[in-house]
């Protein structure tokens, strides 16, 4: 069993033990502890089950490449599943939960999965769900569902907070190792900007626990006093816990800083453009695949003298090593030092010589070479060890009892980052991994590389060549660093242990651990004919997992390679994507949610209208109000009592979300003859049109009125949702066509609040608060005058969009609201009553004005809506008017605009379709038009609709059928789309 | 009852930087070509200010000239004096092809004040705030998170902001957030 040694660990503070839960029982570790070092200090070795076979999985790894121990983590709104162990700091009264087992840990149903193993092979998705067709939706998948699946999803609204941070850099140094400390400081020696992010919360990496001396000092002190020169240099920014997450092009970089404060954001999602981006993201040490090597107990040879030194933690009294490298030999050494067995050293290579492998033996430990493991022997946890030739099939030599198993097959550098933007990859035959290309970096805007490695990650393992290669790296000035470090033998690659190792063997040896892909996975995908290593890898699900393969993907594209019979840089890699590891949803959401998910657009009156009951609606960012509801009344209620009172007496609105774009300038008119349909350059100073906007391919995109202000300055009015897209559209004719026309534009829509006074009693409200004259002969229908209201500056537009006398008076936006009172007060005596936008679209509907978004949908042209008279015939040319003469637009049986009145008075369905007779090619019923707007009428007490009909216009007086979705018939006789006052009198008086 | 009111009326919001809307501005948009006497001539007879050149703001005793684009100009002016000066300038300009608007209450403005007032627009702007690179002088349109805005810094240990007044609630609401406490970086510099 693992435990906690009564002495040592750098990294914990024994003076500050902090009490937490796993699956419910209380243990206790120290500050300083990650959850994983935490719970192999309390003995806990299982700490989840593997996803598909529901094997029982223990801690492997120290750091991000850990596979296995992954945990639900937190209670209630600060609940996160899948939270890595070996990189989560231990904090007070922690609450960790393993994954993946029903119904217990110990105890785990699931398993029997594993005795299914054969029928669960790779691919076995593809394979086993196919037949019978049924079966997949109704049993399979329900019962993948329930067994597959990690951690829980959080059922709480996330309690903390988050943010973006943008910074900029010359250099931005990723990894804070002695490569990273050495290229960091090189670079801010020589006056760059530098930021030197790392994503644990201690520095120097390996080397600080691997000790030795760096410029004649010991390394905890280099490591020291380099981080004091580095803090003092006032252009370095230095932040731990900050995890270099992804690069993209033109050196952006996202890092992922993890505050653990919680007064802080939680997490800072640091949006970094870099000029050079050093990678110093060190190794990581691969697995070996040996049968059962997935047995909780066995770990990476590192990590054993990593929780050893950093934390006092022991994996057990006896560890046996397995390695085919030098490197795993530091760990024998720390464990015999620190007081534990060592009860054999599995050198795979015949011949073993370096000094750390004398080191060892001097150390009295048992060297074995040649040897490897046949199997680990242990039910639930590693009990032994079985022992064999390396070169043979597996006949056990001898059984050697422990409780720990360290392995180490060799060092894989961090490519990751150099990958994201395709900087490419060379095989070193002699160290056998994948190392950076240094001639074939990532590739800026200039041609020239933007990141370049330093250190492990350049595949430099030895000390020396790692402060060095960190050096050249950062261009730094003078001699790099020295160490005293020794040097070491060749590595001999090991792939598969014993090498000659029959398929029971090869069934057990795990090369990803999370997703269960053991060696004859990987071999059987390549003899069933899946040659490409993406392929095999989708196939097998090597390396998908939540760790994303920093284990299994050297591994698996070897034995890959060895089973298709060609060399490893044949077979290459997949392909690193970001991020190195997860990073939290909420990281990349930043303050985005709550209140500040979505900026939320406020009218000047907004606030009035939250205090008088609206009942909102979306409009764009906008939020308009729909209807005012008063208590007592439901929403519709609401909206026949606003029309009524606006029909009747007087309505007021708020219309300020419209928008208003001057457009000035010599060839302003010119101009403008081209954006609408019809002629606005003859439009007289003082007066208001109607106009039309299409795209060049003649949909209609817009429409409003136009008012010319002067000789050379026009207004238009834009939809609520166009007022931003409308202007882009003119400045980009402007700027990309005609960017020799003296034409300037300014969306003014926020300048003004814009009221509608809307009604019979519209003048009188205005007559009676006074100062601009507003009658009939001085502002007749659609003309604008300038001049006060109630001694505020306004602008008086006499426009209808209802049918009724109406105004619209534009007021600047910080007097809007005094406006509006005055109207409200004024207006009392008329019953004034604000109304919302469904009776404004219930009165424009009663007089057969159209919509843009419900008579529109960028597949309507003008014609299609009625709208001849608004399209100039004078005119040369205008934005659409050649894509209007094409054929099909032309076509007499395009659906138009017609009314739509029900027999029996009821409201047809919504977007509904007229069904015509036959059926399509899709064996569909064939349809002959559509419902665009459909209301309850107040006014005439029953439902009008608008819709699209083919030929519609010309078969006045049929009846159409309109389905709802529920299949029942709606009957509709086409009628003229204007339904209340044909004859304009009442707008016109 | 009809005096003008700001967005927020002044709200303000205490954190590790203090965030304040200004209230009340005058600012009138120009559009005209930047590198033409006349217009140069025009400007400068108005405002006593020389033509900024890219991405600067110049400031006089009442009133502040900013470059926005390259045919295009911000002055700030008190918010009484705004609609006056449009029209003055619009008078002035009347012979070239150019244009003077009023957009003083089409907009919000904010000071935010404090030594690391530079990182709380780093966190919503994607904008180099180091001191090399931005300092008293220099003004830029940007993005606060998700809405358009101008930024610039009055002098060492303040900037002002500027936004369409329909999200003013949300920019203040993202610049109190942002300079909550216990949210310190640490990164730009201080200053």
């Amino acid at each position: 069993m693992s435990t906690r040694l009564a002495t040592g660990g750098r990294l914990i503070d024994r003076n500050k033990p902090l009490g937490f839960s796993f699956n419910g029982k209380r243990m206790t570790g120290y500050a300083g502890d990650t959850l994983a070092s935490a719970l192999l200090a309390n003995g806990q070795m299982l700490v989840g089950r593997s996803f598909k076979y529901h094997r029982p999985r223990g801690i492997v790894a120290r750091g991000a490449e850990e596979p296995n121990a992954l945990a639900n983590f937190g209670e209630s709104a600060a609940f996160e599943p899948n939270q890595r162990m070996t990189t989560t700091p231990l904090t007070e009264g922690a609450v960790i939960a393993s994954q993946n087992h029903w119904p217990s840990l110990e105890f785990d149903i699931g398993a029997i999965n594993a005795r299914m193993a054969r029928f669960l092979p790779a691919g076995f998705y593809y394979k086993t769900f196919n037949w019978p067709r049924g079966f997949w939706k109704h049993i399979y998948e329900p019962f993948i569902r329930r067994s597959a699946g990690l951690g829980k999803a959080p059922k709480e609204r996330d309690e903390d907070r988050y943010e973006h941070l943008y910074a900029f850099c010359d250099v931005l140094v990723i990894g804070g190792g002695i490569a990273g400390l050495v290229a960091a400081k090189a670079a801010g020696d020589s006056g760059q900007r530098v930021i030197l992010i790392e994503q644990t919360g201690s520095w120097g990496g390996r080397a600080a626990v691997d000790g030795g001396q760096i410029d004649g000092i010991e390394v905890m002190q280099w490591i020291k006093e380099t981080l004091q020169e580095l803090e003092k240099n006032k252009n370095i920014t230095i932040r731990p816990n900050t995890m270099g997450a992804g690069i993209y092009d033109h050196g952006y970089t996202l890092a992922y800083e993890q505050t653990h404060d919680l007064n802080a954001p939680r997490h800072r999602l640091w949006r970094i453009r870099a000029a050079k981006i050093i990678t110093a993201t060190g190794a990581i040490e691969r697995p070996l695949s040996f049968a059962n090597n997935d047995l909780p107990g066995v770990m990476l040879a590192s990590a054993v003298r990593d929780y050893l030194a950093d934390c006092g933690v022991s994996a057990g009294d006896r560890t046996v090593i397995v390695t085919n490298n030098d490197d795993a030999y530091r760990t024998a050494v720390a464990l015999k030092e620190g007081g534990l067995e060592v009860p054999a050293i599995l050198d795979a290579r015949p011949d073993p010589l370096g000094q750390l492998v004398e080191k060892a033996r001097d150390l009295g430990i048992r060297v074995e070479a040649g040897r490897g493991v046949a199997s680990v022997t242990g039910k639930g946890r590693v009990q032994g060890v079985d022992v064999c030739l390396h070169a043979g099939e597996g006949a056990v030599l001898e059984t050697i009892p422990c409780e720990a198993v360290a392995m180490s097959g060799g060092w894989s550098p961090v490519v990751h980052l150099w990958s994201h933007c395709r900087g490419k990859l060379i095989w070193d035959e002699e160290q056998a991994h994948f190392r950076p290309d240094p001639s074939r970096p990532p590739i800026n805007h200039d041609g020239q590389g933007f990141v370049i490695t330093a250190g492990s990650a350049s595949g430099a393992l030895q000390t020396n060549d790692v402060l060095a290669d960190a050096h050249r790296a950062a261009s730094g000035a003078g001699t790099p660093p020295v160490s005293d470090a020794i040097s070491e033998g060749p590595i001999m690659p090991v792939w598969v242990m014993p090498q000659g190792a029959g398929i029971e063997k090869r069934a057990k040896m795990f090369l990803d651990y999370q997703n269960d892909v053991k060696v004859s996975d990987v071999q059987l995908a390549a003899q069933e004919g899946y040659e490409s290593v993406e392929h095999a890898k989708r196939y097998t699900t090597l390396g998908m997992a939540t760790d994303q393969g920093k284990l299994s993907n050297i591994n698996g594209l070897a034995v890959l390679s060895d089973a298709l019979h060609q060399p490893i840089p044949d077979t290459g890699t997949t392909t690193f994507r970001p991020p190195y590891t997860p990073i939290s949803m909420a990281s990349i959401a930043g303050d985005a949610r709550g209140e500040l998910f979505q900026p939320l657009r406020r009218t000047p009156l907004h606030d009035w209208h939250e205090d008088n009951g609206a009942h909102w609606e979306p409009v764009g960012q906008w939020r308009r109000p729909y209807a005012f509801v008063r208590t007592g009344e439901s929403v519709d209620q609401a909206v026949a009592r606003e029309v009524t009172a606006t029909r009747t007496s007087l309505g007021l609105l708020d219309a300020s979300t419209l928008g208003k774009i001057i457009v000035k300038g010599p060839d302003a008119g010119k101009f403008l003859d081209m954006m609408y349909t019809n002629m606005m350059s003859n439009l007289a100073v003082g007066k208001c049109r109607y106009g039309l906007m299409c795209s060049e391919n003649g949909f209609l995109i817009d429409d409003g009125v136009v008012a010319r202000m002067s000789e050379d300055t026009w207004l238009c009015h834009t939809t609520t949702g166009g007022a931003d897209h409308i202007h882009g559209h003119m400045e980009e004719w402007l700027q990309t066509e005609w960017w020799d026309w003296k034409v300037y534009t300014a969306n003014v829509t926020e300048q003004w609040a814009q009221i509608g006074i809307v009604g019979p009693n519209a003048r009188k409200v205005l007559e009676k608060i006074g100062g601009i004259d507003v009658s009939a002969e001085t502002l007749p229908f659609m003309t604008w005058a300038e001049g006060k209201l109630g001694g505020i500056p306004v602008r008086a537009f006499r426009i209808s969009f209802s049918g009724e006398l109406s105004y619209e008076i534009a007021v600047a936006a910080n007097q809007g609201r005094a406006l509006w009172d005055m109207l409200h007060a004024a207006g009392d005596e008329h019953g004034a009553t604000s109304y919302g936008t469904e009776a404004l679209h219930i009165m424009r509907a009663e007089k057969g004005f159209i919509m843009i978004g419900d008579e529109t949908d960028g597949t309507v042209i003008p014609q299609d809506l009625g709208l001849d008279w608004a399209i100039s015939k004078k005119k040369d040319d205008y934005l659409g008017k050649r894509a209007q003469a094409r054929s099909h637009m032309t076509d007499r049986n395009r659906w138009k605009l017609v009314g739509l009145e029900t027999l029996d008075g009821s409201v047809l369905p919504d977007g509904a379709y007229a069904v015509a007779d036959g059926e399509n090619a899709n064996g569909q019923r064939k349809t002959q038009g559509r419902v665009t707007s459909t209301y309850q009428s107040p006014t005439l007490g029953r439902g009008i609709a608008m819709g699209l009909v083919s030929n519609g216009p010309d078969r006045m007086g049929d009846v159409l059928n309109f389905p709802d979705t529920d299949g029942k018939p709606h009957e509709a006789r086409i009628v003229s789309p204007v339904f209340y006052d044909p004859d304009g009198e009442k707008q016109n008086v | 009852m009809s005096e003008p009111v700001s967005a927020l009326n002044g709200a303000s919001f205490g954190g590790y930087c203090d965030v304040t809307e200004i209230g009340l501005r005058g600012m009138v948009t120009l559009r005209g070509d930047l590198s033409a006497a006349a217009f140069k001539k025009v400007i400068e007879a108005e405002t006593g200010l020389t033509v900024p050149g890219q991405r600067k703001i110049v400031h006089g005793k009442v009133v502040s000239l900013a470059w926005m684009s390259p045919d295009e100009l911000l002055l700030l002016v008190s918010y009484r004096d705004a609609a006056a000066t449009a029209a003055r300038l619009a008078d002035s300009l009347n012979h070239q092809h150019a244009m003077a608007v009023d957009v003083s209450d089409a907009r919000a403005s904010f000071r935010i004040e404090g030594s690391a007032c530079r990182e709380v627009l780093a966190k919503l702007a994607p904008v180099d705030l180091y001191p090399e690179a931005f300092g008293h002088g220099d003004i830029r349109r940007t993005r606060l998170a998700q809405v358009a805005g101008a930024i610039w810094m009055p002098d060492e240990a303040s900037f002002e902001v500027v936004c369409f007044r329909s999200v003013a609630r949300y920019v203040f609401d993202l610049l109190s957030e942002a300079a909550r406490h216990g949210g310190q970086v640490g990164y730009p510099v201080e200053t």
